[in-house]
């Protein structure tokens, strides 16, 4: 028997960021990409990264959590520490591929902290005790002295680029697709879709909710290196809860439970603005219209037909079955 | 419905393309143009700072070009938003690097200036904050700045406190999460110490927290103060003023120059409030000086308002440009011309409406600090 080859659609979400990666190494290399344009791609990724993660919690786990961007917070200044720490001892190809590991498992731990008592319990604490850790985690870094208090912290080595910012992302995106669609995964959303049913099964609720909560607070860390790395200042200020909900914008936007809408919100939503600078004091007000429209837009029956024309998905999928079709039809003869 | 939103989506789409179009075709002219790029919060909670400086950076551009340019120069003037957040600063910079800057102003606030100054080392341009006044603002050798540095405020604070005798039990309101305030916060206890100043008490404020100052009033009322210092800014001081009100307390405020602004955001109605305020700023708009009256003049009529002290420090670093040009003899643009800038700078001697400066190689200006205290809602030399 011949195997089936099955269009997923986590490739589509490869591919996007692949082509991405692409076009902007085409741009660079022949010198056609403006400084605007290459200021954005280190951001965007970030952006990538904190969407998709969040999504794991949000969309798959179906837990509301609003303290994404203290999560990053703790990342960033983990592994911007590190990274003043040993700037005279490694190289740069060294020291960052370890700052990422210490901001991702540093901002892992936190998760792990603050999720083993709330995940234990029913309702939505999550949300309220993530909102509060965001909160905490800005007061402690502005008044400690090892983070430069509200100045922020100065002085990290400028390490992060395009290439580390999408291979991370590309990480990123395969580690969640594919959690989502493992045995976890499977176990993960049957506890957002029925937890009593999911616990009858013999699922082990308390200790899946805190894989998807560990794993995206992980990847946010990692967001948060990215981002610290990136800019030569890290203030405390950044990461405040207006941080955390653009997140759940970004999300909500996408579609709960789609990486490939994460990824694509997530992008459009970083470009917008910054191409709505020409409209000067116009900007902000478009900004926010664009963004109602879109909602709209999206939740509207007339534009899901549209969609289901454009679903790359479907059409391979139409294509396949009737090559399969066909090939079957040759068998029998 | 599909009709009417795909009709809208077109609108939108043709405006952001005319739009793009209208700012590239511009400086074409006969005359050689020197493009000046400024950043800072255009939108959002700092918004009046951002707008204040262009404006005034706008009249001494307007100024400059009428009277005939620079050796042959007009200057234009490019303005764009950050938000005083960093990163949409560093976006900003290189949409300003796109656009053909040839000078920057560097950024407004102080933590998106120094994430700046990150990518001005790079392209080595000349850049002058008007209003950055964190230390590491001007950290790399051509970065300038028109205003204060921080620590420097605190301690001329102290001193001109101390010894024009305005009061002599201190108590100090901040933000603990703002790096203007805290750097000044700083400067200034220390500063006290060293000259005898007695500080009664310190109470200090987030930006999670900064509608509410029931409890630090109420900590000034019971410590016995006879001045407080609030170095921060003006919306925070106009609920301080509002509040304290409220409460009977009895003291002298001190601000510095992030107070300024204070009678917009306090308003009409309460501008009584304001009546005997101080602060400690370079800039006096109600001063006889020739070229005070008129930047004052040309800025209220153009957009109805008094200027405060940012919108001095932008305009003097339009001249300050214009002098670096004239001292380094410039006459086209072309190689060597981002260091020829630099190196007239620390040769410069400008005579501003924020009082006449000269530059150290460290970016720092030398001037005169004076204070201004409001009278019947104005601000009037302190004796």
């Amino acid at each position: 028997m011949k195997k089936k080859i099955v269009f997923k659609e986590k490739y589509i979400s490869y591919l996007i960021i692949v082509v991405m990666f692409a076009a902007a190494v085409v741009m660079i290399r022949t010198g056609t990409a403006s400084r605007k344009l290459q200021s954005w791609l280190v951001p965007i990724c970030i952006n990538i990264i904190l969407a998709v993660s969040l999504n794991l919690t949000v969309g798959f786990l179906g837990e509301l959590t609003l303290g994404h961007a203290g999560f990053m917070s703790v990342g960033a200044y983990a592994g911007c520490i590190f990274s003043q720490a040993v700037q005279n001892v490694m190289p740069a190809a060294v020291r960052f591929p370890l700052a990422i590991l210490v901001g991702g498992l540093s901002a892992a731990l936190f998760s792990v902290i603050i999720g083993v008592p709330v995940l234990r319990l029913k309702g939505d604490y999550l949300a309220i005790v993530t909102l509060a850790f965001g909160e905490i985690v800005k007061s402690i870094i502005i008044n400690l002295n090892i983070t430069g208090g509200a100045a922020g912290l100065r002085g990290t080595p400028q390490d992060s680029n395009y290439i580390w910012a999408f291979a991370l992302t590309l990480v990123t995106v395969v580690v969640i697709t594919n959690l989502t669609e493992s045995g976890q995964g499977r176990a993960i959303k049957a506890i957002r879709d029925n937890r009593i049913a999911a616990e009858a099964s013999g699922i082990d609720v308390t200790y899946y909710r805190l894989m998807a909560f560990v794993i995206a607070a992980f990847f946010a860390g990692v967001a948060g290196v990215l981002y610290g790395h990136n800019y030569s200042i890290t203030s405390a200020g950044t990461f405040d809860y207006n941080k955390s909900i653009e997140i759940l914008v970004l999300v909500v936007l996408g579609g709960l439970g789609s990486i490939r809408g994460s990824i694509i919100a997530a992008t459009l939503l970083y470009i917008l603005p910054e191409v709505l600078r020409d409209l000067q004091d116009y900007r902000m007000i478009i900004y926010s219209v664009v963004l109602i429209l879109i909602m709209i837009i999206n939740s509207s029956e007339q534009f899901s037909s549209v969609k289901e024309l454009l679903d790359i998905r479907k059409a391979f999928r139409k294509l396949f079955s009737e090559k399969q079709k066909g090939e079957a039809l040759n068998d029998q003869e | 419905m599909k009709k009417f939103i795909a009709v809208l989506l077109v609108c939108l789409l043709s405006v952001s393309v005319f739009g793009c179009g209208g700012g590239s075709g511009k400086g074409d002219d006969d005359a050689a143009v020197i493009k000046i790029g400024g950043i800072g919060p255009l939108t959002g909670d700092y918004a009046t700072y951002g707008v204040s400086v262009k404006n005034g950076a706008q009249i001494a551009v307007d100024e400059i070009n009428e009277a005939g340019g620079v050796n042959g120069f007009k200057f234009e003037l490019l303005f764009e938003d950050d938000q005083a957040d960093p990163e949409k600063a560093v976006n900003a910079y290189a949409k300003l690097i796109d656009d053909g800057m040839n000078v920057s102003l560097g950024c407004v606030t102080s933590g998106a200036c120094v994430a700046v100054t990150e990518e001005i080392k790079k392209d080595g341009l000349l850049m002058l904050t008007p209003s950055g006044s964190q230390l590491e603002c001007t950290q790399y050798d051509n970065c300038f700045r028109v205003c204060f540095q921080d620590p420097d405020q605190g301690k001329y604070s102290a001193d001109f406190i101390k010894e024009k005798a305005v009061g002599t039990k201190v108590a100090i309101i901040y933000d603990k999460s703002n790096p203007y305030s805290v750097g000044i916060y700083d400067s200034f206890i220390a500063e006290a110490e060293a000259v005898g100043l007695e500080v009664v008490t310190a109470q200090a404020f987030t930006d999670q927290s900064n509608t509410d100052f029931s409890v630090q009033l109420q900590a000034v009322k019971g410590s016995g103060a006879d001045l407080l210092f609030l170095p921060i800014y003006a919306q925070e001081a106009a609920y301080i003023l509002t509040q304290a009100d409220a409460i009977d307390l009895d003291v002298i405020f001190f601000g510095v120059d992030g107070m300024d602004g204070i009678l917009e955001k306090i308003g009409e109605d309460n501008i009584a409030l304001t009546e005997g305020v101080m602060l400690l700023t370079p800039f006096a708009a109600d001063s006889q000086d020739e070229k005070v009256v008129n930047f004052v003049t040309k800025y209220k009529a153009a957009y109805n308002m008094t200027p405060d002290q940012f919108a001095a420090d932008g305009y003097d670093a339009i001249y300050i440009i214009k002098a670096a040009i004239e001292q380094a003899g410039i006459t086209e643009i072309g190689d060597g011309f981002n260091e020829a800038l630099v190196a007239a700078m620390v040769q410069i001697t400008v005579d501003g409406v924020t009082g006449s400066m000269q530059w150290t190689a460290d970016g720092e200006p030398a001037k005169n600090a004076t204070a201004v205290v409001i009278k019947d809602g104005v601000y009037v030399a302190f004796e």
